[in-house]
């Protein structure tokens, strides 16, 4: 009796793990069908990270409209904690980030930051560090890619 | 000799039996069973429904989640609110003007949620200011005020803001009637019959909510109590409760009584609507303000109108009718079909109930008694379904459950009674703890009642909760009214004295559209900052602004000089985060208003004046992260006439001059 309540407890923090991590906060769905989803930690990607993008095409050179156009966007959303040096502020210097990291990595991480600070090793590492979990600054797709083009603008890519 | 006995123990447990529902004197004599469990939600789980609960005399709206009686957060509406920086911001100042200037603050009494098509729609709540008289609407994608009007001709707007089933008015009855604006109130007061006029306002709510005062029709001296809209068949109506029909104007709980009956008065507003295209209506000299906030630029503007349309009562015989009610009518009800307009006598023994169709067809046959004030009286007989009698003592308000059961309120007997609106029958009763007020069933005055739960308002809660001093909280209870039989399973306390409340699905709330930050692309706030890189400070004379920014975990900038006595600084923060439920504070050292608390990507403005020379740290107020601490700054103040330069500055350590 005792083995078969664990076992429930057990399965109901994984069950409440996955709610959380779906904070997406569609409240059209009804909360069953929430409580369903499963978290499975052993299906993390630390190469991709977790979120909606697989593969990101980089061109050969860098865009340079898309360059300063992800320069705009972090000037409101990401500067106030990001320098473009290696130097940490609140969050870690975006210098060589695009080495660090795969691009789509990059991409999942600043539309996507939560479950992946949950998740991700080098992103906990760096948490133990800065003690400020990432705030998901509510970038569009364009502007995370023109962020990206940026990040590469800084890392030397001509 | 054995069953004389038993009888005798019977008589004496029916008798203490009564006696402990009419003066309950222990809380757990009324629950049982399983009550606790059908309140309980658990840790992470949603309630079922949003109660909108007016907050009294604190002014604000409190909103609460059933049926687990939760309390999710404070609105404030008509009452300054330093927790918020509401009326304390210079964006929500004007929020709280009127025609007399600034008032910070009110006496909220009753909630209305807007219909559509006669069902709760969950897009907004409107509320009342009983004191200056106003109506707030209440956005339901923010939780917070988005307008208020101010009523001109009225004193103690207390039948208000009940609505029709469309949304097209917001009404407004003056429970003081008073010398109309325009004439002369410099007259003696035991002048009432002749020189005070009642006026009830329409409120013409629009497609997006804004509000505007479509008319007022100028009544007979007497007090407005309560209100209700007709629904159904009876759309196009409006049914208001008068007491001091005696016109008394001093001691008026002799005076006020004396009469057997008093009226409700029943409003054609199709018919007003129909004289004002006519050209009926007297445009009139007045000052109202009128306030709203705006979205984009997160500010709001007030504006002073200066006429009213006004119809006449008196002149246009066929939109106001007098239905006699005993006595001294409180709540005024109408159930879900429209047909049945339930009366509440506070000093009747009996509650009266009239027929929307026998009311129609009494004013057809011209079945008056005749005349008060130029306004006909319908026979009392002619418009009566029937009467409740017996039930209880001191009735004031009704609610429905959809199913043909009515729920009335007896706040002298404290108990909430249930019956049969067709046969009046009385089915059931449960006492409350103590002295009831209003009462909400969800949509429990729309077409579309959810049955489930009853909440009770009450005005004394005495041995009920650990003592607070000499006042004691205020108190709801909650009621399963899904059964045959009402069952009581939560008592909770409440903020303000609770009057009027409305509820509705969470799912309805939830989906609307949420609002979980404002897009700092959408910012339109004419000092906004978007980015660290725009931050700067701006004299200009002795104003000085500055345009700061906030997000985990620092203010940019975080060091200002060159702030003189004499100055006037506007604190313009832009709390740059585009996530949910990161807001962060503003406060600085000997500020006289309150803080700032600035949602994600909204802009709010702090004015502050220097009362001296010296210097004067800032911090962030609301815990934003592991180094919230460290969210902080400095300002120094110099004297008058110094040079000490204006800089801003965020990181720089540079050593001081006579360091080097
Ligand atoms: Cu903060």
């Amino acid at each position: 009796m005792y083995k078969l309540s664990l076992f429930i407890a057990v399965g109901l923090l994984f069950v409440s793990c996955g709610k959380k991590e779906q904070s997406g906060d569609d409240f059209s769905k009804p909360t069953t069908e929430e409580a369903t989803t499963k978290a499975d930690p052993s299906s993390y990607d630390p190469n991709r990270g977790e979120g909606k993008f697989d593969k990101v095409d980089l061109g050969a050179t860098l865009d340079q409209a898309m360059a300063t156009e992800g320069e705009k966007v972090s000037g409101v959303k990401c500067t106030s904690c990001h320098k473009a040096t290696d130097e940490k502020l609140v969050g870690p210097g975006w210098k060589g980030v695009t080495s660090r990291h795969q691009p789509q990595w990059i991409m999942n991480f600043i539309t996507n930051p939560d479950p992946m600070i949950n998740k991700d090793p080098k992103v906990q590492a760096q948490l133990e560090i800065c003690l400020v979990r990432m705030p998901n600054q509510g970038l569009n797709d364009t502007e995370a890619r023109n962020i990206l083009e940026y990040m590469r603008k800084i890392d030397g890519v001509k | 000799m054995k069953n004389k006995f038993v009888k005798a123990i019977f008589t004496i447990a029916m008798g203490s039996a009564l006696l402990i529902s009419c003066k309950p004197k222990n809380s757990g004599d009324a629950v049982s069973g399983d009550a606790a469990q059908k309140a309980y939600v658990a840790p992470g789980k949603y309630d079922e429904f949003y109660n909108f609960v007016s907050g009294g005399f604190s002014g604000q709206l409190s909103v609460y989640g059933l049926p687990s009686g939760r309390l999710f957060r404070v609105i404030p509406v008509f009452s300054v609110d330093p927790e918020k920086g509401y009326g304390y911001n210079e964006e929500t100042k004007p929020m709280l003007n009127t025609s007399h200037g600034f008032v910070p603050w009110d006496d909220l009494h009753h909630t209305e949620m807007s219909q559509t098509n006669g069902e709760v729609d969950g897009r907004w709540v409107f509320g009342n200011a009983n004191n200056t008289p106003r109506i707030a609407r209440i956005d339901l994608k923010t939780f917070t005020t988005k307008e208020i009007i101010e009523l001109p001709n009225s004193a103690g707007n207390h039948s208000s803001p009940f609505i029709t089933e469309n949304t097209e008015y917001v009404v407004a009855g003056t429970r003081f009637s008073v010398p109309a604006d325009n004439s002369n109130g410099d007259v003696p007061i035991n002048t009432y019959k002749k020189n005070f006029k009642g006026h009830l306002s329409f409120v013409k709510v629009g497609k997006e909510g804004q509000m505007d005062i479509a008319f007022q029709i100028q009544c007979p001296g007497v007090n407005f109590d309560l209100s209700h809209a007709g629904k159904g068949k009876s759309h196009g109506w409006f049914f208001f409760s008068c007491y001091n029909t005696e016109q008394a104007n001093t001691l008026l709980e002799v005076n006020a009584s004396q009469k057997d009956k008093d009226f409700i008065m029943a409003v054609n507003w199709k018919k007003a609507e129909e004289y004002i295209k006519a050209g009926k209506g007297k445009l009139t000299p007045t000052k109202y303000a009128h306030n709203v906030y705006n979205e984009s630029t997160h500010t709001a503007t007030s504006e002073i109108k200066t006429q009213v349309l006004i119809l006449d009562s008196k002149e246009l015989k066929d939109i106001c009718y007098m239905i006699p009610c005993p006595k001294s009518p409180h709540g005024c009800d109408v159930d879900p079909t429209g047909e049945y307009i339930v009366g509440s006598g506070k000093l009747a023994a009996l509650i009266p109930v009239f027929s929307f169709d026998k009311l129609q067809n009494a004013i057809k046959n011209k079945q008056f008694e005749g005349e008060y004030d130029g306004i006909p009286v319908v026979k009392y007989e002619a418009a009566l379904h029937g009467e409740v009698q017996k039930p209880g003592l001191g009735p004031l308000h009704t609610e429905f459950d959809g199913k043909g059961n009515a729920y009335t309120t007896f706040f002298v007997s404290s108990e909430v009674v249930k019956w049969d609106i067709k046969s009046l029958k009385v089915l059931d009763r449960v006492p409350t703890y103590y002295s009831v007020g209003h009462l909400c069933i969800p949509g429990g005055d729309s077409k579309k009642p959810f049955g489930k739960y009853l909440i009770a308002y009450n005005k004394i809660t005495k041995d009920r909760y650990l003592p607070t001093g000499p006042e004691l909280a205020q108190s709801a209870q909650i009621f399963d009214i899904s059964g045959d039989k009402m069952q009581l399973i939560l008592d909770f306390p409440t903020i303000g004295e609770p009057h009027y409340a409305q509820a509705a699905p969470a799912d309805l709330i939830r989906n609307n559209g949420q609002l979980k930050f404002y897009k700092l692309d959408d910012n339109k706030h004419p000092f906004v900052t978007k980015g660290e890189k725009e931050t700067k400070v701006v004299r200009n004379g002795k104003r000085v602004d500055v345009y700061m920014t906030c997000i985990r975990s620092h203010f940019s900038p975080d060091n200002i000089e060159g702030i003189k006595m004499g100055d006037e600084v506007y604190f313009h923060i832009t709390n740059l985060e585009q996530d949910w439920d990161v807001p962060h504070g503003f406060a600085i050292k000997g500020a006289s208003t309150a803080e700032l608390l600035i949602m994600p990507g909204e802009t709010s403005t702090l004015k502050w004046s220097p009362d001296r020379v010296g210097m004067f740290p800032f911090y962030c107020t609301d815990f934003c992260s592991a180094l919230h601490q460290e969210m902080q700054g400095y300002l120094r103040v110099s004297p008058a006439g110094s040079n000490v330069p204006l800089t801003y500055s965020l990181g720089t350590n540079l050593p001081a001059p006579d360091q080097k």
